[in-house]
């Protein structure tokens, strides 16, 4: 291995990589896309707090309005309070307003709270949304258990604290970065590398450079170089941009430069090695999506495989690119060293294994 | 004067199909040697298998002392090449290529004078893609001179080329000879040979029909010097009864096959005496092109055995 030939040929990889739009577009544009569409999408659904419009009918009364108060510093719940709904029920009135979920104080609520007269509220939720029904549900059942051990005068002896998986709090956005991170890890080199080595065969461009001193392991060697700096670029903006436009709370740290280093050593020899079989630019295009898709979207990148059933958890857990995003996560998100080392270890071997498999199937010379 | 190029029984074949079949051709330091053939001939494969880049079926072959399949890595230190439609990276520029090329051989190269050489000093800059196909030759051919190469294999260098860039193809071709280089050229264009090579030879069905000189390749297989007469067929059928050479008649045009000057006298003497009118004369030869066609036409039809040699 020269590294003065493996340095030429990075140059000129380099050129013609960054002198076409469609590849850089793909490597560090597309992943921002997906961040901030994942990141728009979840950050809406699952921070927002949900409006509830409620129609008391205890004319502010002191107990409605405690529990009314009660209810917004849930934190869960937004309480619009409405005025009294003429001419229809306020079942038809949600329905009409759009609204998924309603309230209603029954007239006399206060009078039945002080008399311990059992007194419902109730509450309106829409199936269809069944997010916003479950949080209003437990916000109303959670203040109500409140007032009625107030009521009685009760202590509450069993309580529960609520704290998030690691050591901060964190947010779907917090998950969404490494995953992309792994997802560009993957797709860049993938899908170049596929194409690279069928369209330069078809082209005899392999047959060209075996006429110079340039060896087959120099050449995909300047490759691999060449998509762990793309890696890194893209990793920095990756990050750069979920702390910055959703506040996300991972960070680079130096934990992460073994996967981003090994990922792309691992996905270059894969395409290398996919493309390399197939016989026809076509056919290593069929075979570089069968190879990439499912891995795309069973490795963990867009949603955690921990919420997968037991069958695809067994199928992720095969897939090489599941070790390098739980890696990231390992080292971005939980500082668990130990289980880093472990998947990084299986990309670093099997990056090796599929790098003597990629060189040895594809041919310099004689087709 | 040694041989750069020895190939003795040289086959490969693809399955039963042998595409060459036994050749033995050589070819001396510091000459033009053109590889001629039809489509198909085996002309491809056989400098494939000189320049190392397919493995022979059977026979020997040494390019500067060297079995090209087994010591390929050396080899290509030591010799330049164009494959058939030169292709290269499409976003890299001529001097960038030359520099890299300069770089994977461990050479300094003078890039603005190389450039020159083969006329590509105005697309220095351009990137391979917005090149035409024969500024892309060039490229190639520039390519082809980085490690400043003992044989320059050029297979169909100038195909689909404008006559302007075939002929600046040919100069460096003609510089190459005078620097003393040793060219492997291959070409469909038989003009082309005649001009350049030194030596030739004709493939055909995978196996050599001619080789020689151009002047000895058409001595031996052409036809005689022909004096042209343009008149009436009565005057050819005249010279048909009187001169006792082959004569033919077709629109106006009476070709007599002459043995040398005192025919060519004897027969316009004739022409002169017989009193018919005529307009003018003239003498022709044979080119390569028409020697080739010849031997081809001929070999198809299974008159002449290959391996003749001039």
């Amino acid at each position: 291995m020269n590294p003065r030939r493996v340095g030429a040929d990075f140059v000129v990889f380099t050129k013609g990589y960054l002198r076409n739009p469609i590849g850089l577009f793909f490597s560090l544009i597309f992943p921002i896309i997906l961040i901030g569409l994942f990141g728009l999408i979840f950050s809406v659904s699952g921070s927002s707090t949900v409006t509830v419009y409620t129609e008391n009918l205890d004319h502010h009364s002191a107990t409605s309005v405690a529990f009314l108060a009660a209810l917004n510093q849930t934190g869960a719940v937004k309480i619009q309070v409405v005025g009294p709904v003429t001419n229809e029920s306020f079942a038809s009135w949600l329905a009409q307003q759009g609204y998924p979920v309603g309230l209603i104080i029954p007239a006399g609520l206060e009078s039945s709270f002080t008399n311990h007269t059992p007194v419902n509220v109730t509450v309106f939720t829409d199936p269809q949304d069944a997010q916003s029904s479950g949080i209003t549900l437990g916000a109303v059942e959670g203040v109500a258990n409140g007032f009625n051990l107030k009521a009685v005068g009760g202590t509450p002896v069993l309580g529960a604290t609520n704290q998030n998986v690691g050591s901060q709090v964190l947010k779907y956005i917090d998950y969404l970065v490494p995953g992309l991170i792994g997802f560009s890890i993957l797709t860049s080199p993938m899908f170049s590398m596929v194409e690279i080595s069928s369209t330069y065969r078809k082209d005899h461009l392999f047959r060209q450079l075996s006429l110079t001193p340039l060896t087959k392991g120099e050449w995909l060697a300047s490759k691999i170089a060449w998509y762990i700096v793309l890696t890194f670029v893209s990793a920095v903006i990756m990050i750069v941009f979920g702390v910055v436009v959703f506040g996300s709370h991972v960070g680079f740290t130096l934990g992460l430069i073994p996967f981003l280093a090994l990922g792309p050593f691992f996905f270059v020899s894969l395409g290398m090695l996919a493309g390399s079989v197939a016989r026809t630019p076509e056919i290593a295009a069929v075979v570089g999506n069968i190879i990439t898709f499912p891995m795309m979207f069973l490795s963990g990148t867009f949603f955690p495989v921990s919420g997968f059933s037991p069958f695809l958890q067994n199928i992720a857990h095969a897939l090489p690119l599941y070790y390098v995003i739980d890696g990231m996560n390992q080292v971005m998100l939980f500082h668990n060293n130990t289980r880093a080392l472990f998947d990084i270890g299986i990309v670093a071997i099997g990056g090796a294994l599929t790098f003597i498999a990629a060189i040895a199937a594809f041919r310099w010379r004689e087709e | 004067m040694a041989d750069a190029i020895t190939v003795q029984g040289l086959t490969k074949r693809y399955g039963t199909l042998a595409a060459v079949d036994g050749i033995d051709f050589t070819v001396p330091e510091g000459k033009v040697f053109a590889f001629l053939g039809p489509n198909g001939a085996g002309k491809t494969t056989t400098v494939e298998v000189l320049e190392g880049l397919r493995r022979q079926t059977s026979g020997e072959v040494r390019v500067l002392g060297l079995d090209p399949w087994a010591q390929g890595t050396e080899l290509h230190k030591i010799i330049g090449v164009i494959p058939q439609e030169f292709r290269f990276f499409e976003k890299i520029t001529p001097r960038e290529a030359i520099l890299y090329y300069a770089t994977l051989f461990n050479v300094k190269v003078d890039t603005e004078r190389l450039l020159e050489k083969v006329a590509l000093s105005d697309k220095a800059n351009a990137r391979f893609d917005t090149l035409s196909g024969g500024q892309k030759q060039k490229l190639g051919l520039a390519l082809a001179l980085v490690p400043a190469p003992q044989i320059c294999f050029l297979d169909e260098p100038t195909t689909g080329l404008d006559p302007q860039a075939r002929r600046g193809i040919w100069e460096v071709i003609r510089d190459l000879r005078r620097e003393g280089k040793t060219v492997f050229l291959t070409t469909h264009y038989l003009e082309e040979a005649e001009l350049l090579a030194d030596l030739v030879a004709i493939i055909h069905q995978g196996k050599i029909i001619a080789s020689g000189t151009p002047a000895e390749i058409i001595r031996k297989f052409g036809r005689p010097e022909r004096l042209v007469v343009e008149g009436p067929a009565s005057l050819g059928e005249y010279l048909k009864r009187l001169v006792q050479r082959p004569v033919t008649i077709s629109d106006g045009r009476i070709e007599i096959h002459m043995r040398d000057k005192a025919d060519a006298l004897m027969v316009l003497k004739t022409i002169e005496d017989s009193g018919i009118p005529w307009k003018g004369f003239a003498t022709v030869s044979d080119t390569l092109e028409d020697v080739f066609v010849g031997l081809v036409g001929r070999m198809d039809e299974g008159v002449v055995a290959a391996g003749a040699k001039a």
